[in-house]
């Protein structure tokens, strides 16, 4: 056993309601590659962000200890003094300068006030070359592609000096002949005794480089699989992340009769709004009934939203085609209010960014999707709108004093539910749930579960977009599985294993 | 104690209004507060309450700004003189045509920010250089003076002078009396608003509260118009800004559509995603701005009874100190015509009071700047420590 470089004791990281890391531990050898796997949300990306300082010091409990040191790390500089760098998922480079300006950015070199353009291009031809780049350091990002610009974001690490380099998601916007590009460079970089943190969902990847995996569950280390002890198999990796207990995390919902076909979408394509090209929606078709609840499961960045979106008016995408058939007739959404207007809701997976106004009401937010019902021509019934706001937050159970209150106040529980009031108020026969329970604790999400299981004993059809596995089988009466922007399968779920869900994904990620 | 202070958090800005006011009463050895001066505060700010009720609608939706209302201001001023002087149009063609000419602005400026995307700062900033050129060339083709008038009497009688006018010696009895009704209307709603509220069974103020409020409300009310009445009368363009005071307050508080502005500017995605038409909104904004600086050109060249080259110079920054001071924000999504108001109000108690101590020009423009510079770090403060609790 070869020297450990880094050690993370018992760290421990709340959110406000949320306990995102509960006395994890983690372990890295010196010279090599260690992966972190686990499903959205458990908490992986929360225990680099404690690593590299950008959750500073004391704002966690536990020890960070470094090259034998313990480490109090205040900002991500503090860090990467170390030689701890980071490479987050999103690319982090701006496309209108040249890779030499990306790559020294914050880092510039020269002297203090002056920079030396001779020495940063000079130095960013030697780390390129050191990634396998051909490409003049004096080329604009924007005129390179993806995988080139990983690329450039792994010699923009080298040029720190980086020990231990952790990649988050690195192949997640690369194709098939790029992402193995980036793994046989990182097998590289460990034969030059480079260590490495890779986080990936992409199995095959991490079988195919990690010495060890680390498997990452609700904010808790499960277990730590050696790949040269014994032979780790896919199969394997998915039993440690998805293997829970199922102890009534999901009401039962009894009695609900499905009816016949409310929505049905055939063949529906959709393109990236900025890269025309992109198709983000290949060829998709479903069917939703009345009083089902129909699962889609996918990872991020599946098109899930972007499907949701897409049929939701057209509020994604460009050169939409394919037909959508409400109630048996076919119909063209062409806006948000056609989409309301036509029973559809979308209630949205970031309800901060495009769900709430923040600064505003419950009274507000409850109402702004059916302004009308609490008009009476153009001007507000404010004791109407006080009495509908009144009854979603009793209805809902929403945690409030008053329903004056600024949403801005409430935890992300309490905001779900008043995300999910203003859709109901719209009362629409199809709601489309979209991650209706992400970041939201257990009993927030038992309530939300409660309050799908209302709806479709009402006779409405809810369509639950989620990433969790456990949440899809438990709560779906039907599950399509969702990758790449395809629809890859589609089971009961009195069928529906996670492992099966999960080997669905990984069969068509080999296919291509 | 923190009721006391909210109270005093909400009103600081009337608090403040009252105690510079004071503070000018005090310097000018009471000239501040002779019924001439309270008339001329009216008569030279009219144009800013105009103004900042239009850039009020456009700074809701996210803090955007029309930077060429005032030399839109001159333009129309100088289209208007061209007509009612050099072609001797009536009166009302006149005033029809500039609407017309500011529906047509307002339309394209609407477009071209709400469709087109431009950012409302460039498209304006356009405006701002063609129109001062274009209102300064018609106006010296037609004129050796670079200043058109005699403006028609029947013009001016619409937008300037004085309702009932009597002479200045003359206590103006129907001007007082409009006050007290004015006054009992004030006092009235109150005591409804808060009867209303309590039958239903919702939150509502203490009747302490109600009855100190009406009585500040209608005492501040009644000074006002006994002051007016020593003056010779209501002026006319106090009617005016009475009345788009209280339209827009009603658009603003009301109306569905006047909530969607504080939604856009709260977050413009969740509100489209809410079935609202953004972009409406958006271009109902500028075009609402052009309307309303056509309204203020009519008033700008009645008080001038010319139209001038320079008239309308920095009037739309006047227009956006009086928002950001009344508490607006610089971001969208808050502020009230209530509020602007009183930021407007401060901005021309400080310019009426510094001329009277005559402070000269630099040292008012230093002073205006610092004004607007402590509102708004005032305003993110106050707002931070909100947020914290």
């Amino acid at each position: 056993m070869g020297k450990i470089l880094l050690e993370m004791k018992n760290i421990t990281k709340t959110f406000p309601g949320v306990k995102a890391l509960d006395n994890v531990n983690l372990q890295v050898e010196e010279g090599e590659i260690h992966a972190l796997v686990g499903e959205n949300g458990a908490g992986k990306s929360t225990l680099m962000n404690v690593l590299s300082g950008i959750y500073p010091y004391g704002s966690y409990e536990g020890d960070i200890i470094y090259d034998g040191q313990v480490c109090e790390f205040h900002k991500i500089t503090d860090s990467e003094k170390k030689g701890i760098v980071i490479i987050h998922q999103e690319l982090a480079l701006v496309p209108q300068m040249s890779i030499g300006e990306n790559m020294f950015l914050g880092n510039e070199r020269g002297k203090k006030n002056a920079i030396n353009w001779n020495e940063t291009y000079g130095e960013a031809d030697k780390y390129l070359k050191m990634v396998g780049l051909s490409e003049s350091s004096r080329v604009l990002i924007k005129d390179i592609g993806t995988g080139k610009q990983q690329l450039v974001e792994i010699a923009k690490a080298l040029a720190k000096h980086a020990r231990l380099l952790i990649l988050d998601e690195p192949t997640s916007s690369l194709n098939e002949t790029d992402s193995r590009a980036l793994l046989d460079l990182m097998l590289e970089f460990k034969k030059q005794g480079m260590t490495m943190i890779i986080i990936s969902h992409k199995l095959n990847e991490v079988v195919y480089v990690a010495d060890k995996i680390t498997v990452v569950r609700d904010g808790s280390t499960v277990e730590t699989l050696d790949c040269h002890t014994e032979e780790i198999s896919e199969p394997r990796i998915i039993k440690g992340m998805v293997g829970r207990e199922f102890t009534d995390r999901f009401p039962k919902r009894s009695g609900v009769e499905i009816g016949e076909i409310n929505m049905e979408v055939d063949n529906w394509t959709v393109y990236h709004p900025v890269y025309a090209e992109r198709q983000v929606v290949k060829n998709v078709s479903m069917n939703v009934r009345k009083g089902e609840v129909v699962g889609i499961y996918g990872l991020m960045g599946a098109g899930r939203t972007e499907l949701a979106m897409s049929i939701f008016g057209k509020s994604y995408g460009t050169g939409i085609s394919g037909t959508l058939k409400l109630n048996g007739k076919p119909v063209t959404l062409k806006n948000p209010r056609e989409a309301i207007n036509a029973k559809l809701a979308y209630v949205t997976e970031d309800r901060k960014g495009n769900g709430l106004v923040l600064s505003n009401s419950i009274r507000v937010n409850t109402t702004l999707a059916n302004m009308g019902d609490v008009c009476d021509r153009g001007i507000i019934d404010t004791d109407k709108e006080y009495q509908v706001a009144t009854e979603y937050k009793d209805k809902l159970k929403t945690k409030t004093p008053s329903v004056d209150q600024s949403v801005g106040n409430l935890s992300g529980g309490n905001q779900q539910k008043v995300l999910l009031a203003k859709w109901m108020f719209t009362n629409p026969d199809i709601l489309i749930l979209d991650e209706p329970t992400r970041g939201i604790d257990v009993g927030a999400k038992y309530e939300i579960y409660c309050i799908i299981n209302d709806l479709v004993a009402a006779g409405k059809s809810v369509v639950m977009i989620s990433s969790e596995l456990p949440e899809v089988i438990g709560m779906s009466d039907r599950i399509y599985i969702m990758n790449e922007g395809e629809f890859v399968g589609e089971m009961k779920a009195s069928e529906a294993t996670q492992e099966n869900i999960m080997a669905c994904i990984l069969q068509s990620g080999r296919g291509e | 104690m923190s009721k006391y202070n909210d109270l005093l958090k909400k009103n600081a800005m009337l608090i403040i209004l009252v105690l510079v006011y004071i503070f000018f009463i005090v310097m000018t050895g009471g000239s501040m507060f002779s019924p001439m001066n309270f008339s001329a505060l009216i008569t030279q700010n009219a144009y800013v309450f105009v103004l900042a009720t239009g850039m009020l609608m456009c700074m809701l939706t996210g803090g955007n700004i029309d930077l060429s209302c005032g030399s839109f201001v001159c333009f129309l001023g100088s289209i208007g003189g061209v007509m009612m002087v050099v072609k001797g149009w009536g009166t009302g063609v006149s005033i029809f045509l500039m609407l017309l000419v500011g529906i047509i602005y307002g339309a394209i400026l609407g477009f071209l920010v709400a469709y087109v995307n431009i950012p409302p700062w460039i498209a304006t900033l356009a405006g701002f250089l063609a129109f001062r050129g274009l209102g300064t060339a018609i106006l010296s083709s037609n004129s050796s003076t670079g200043s058109i008038s005699p403006i028609p009497e029947s013009f001016l009688r619409l937008f300037a002078g004085k309702l009932f006018e009597t002479s200045i010696v003359e206590f103006n009895v129907i001007c007082f009396v409009v006050g007290v009704i004015a006054a009992a209307i004030v006092v009235f709603l109150n005591f409804r608003n808060r009867a209303n509220k309590l039958k239903k069974g919702y939150e509502a103020d203490s009747q302490t509260a109600v009855i100190v409020k009406s009585a500040l409300s209608a005492a501040a009310i009644l000074l006002f118009t006994y002051k007016l009445a020593w003056s010779g009368g209501i002026p006319v363009v106090l009617v005016w800004v009475v009345v788009i005071v209280l339209i827009y307050n009603f658009i603003t508080s009301k109306t569905a559509l006047g909530r969607y502005f504080y939604t856009i500017g709260g977050n413009k995605e969740a509100t489209r995603l809410s079935g609202v038409d953004t972009r409406k909104i958006m271009f109902f904004a500028y075009l609402n701005m052009a309307i309303l600086t056509a309204v203020t050109s009519y008033i700008v060249v009645s008080r001038f009874q010319a139209a001038n080259s320079t008239a309308g110079t920095n009037y739309e920054m006047d227009a956006i100190a009086g928002c950001v001071v009344g508490g607006v924000s610089a971001y969208g999504g808050s502020g009230t015509v209530f509020g602007m108001v009183v930021g407007a109000t401060l901005i021309g108690v400080i310019n009426l009071g510094m001329s009277l101590m005559g402070v000269n020009e630099d040292w008012q423009k230093i002073v205006k700047g610092l004004v607007l510079l402590g509102a708004v770090v005032f305003d993110i403060i106050a707002n931070k420590k909100n947020a914290v609790k």
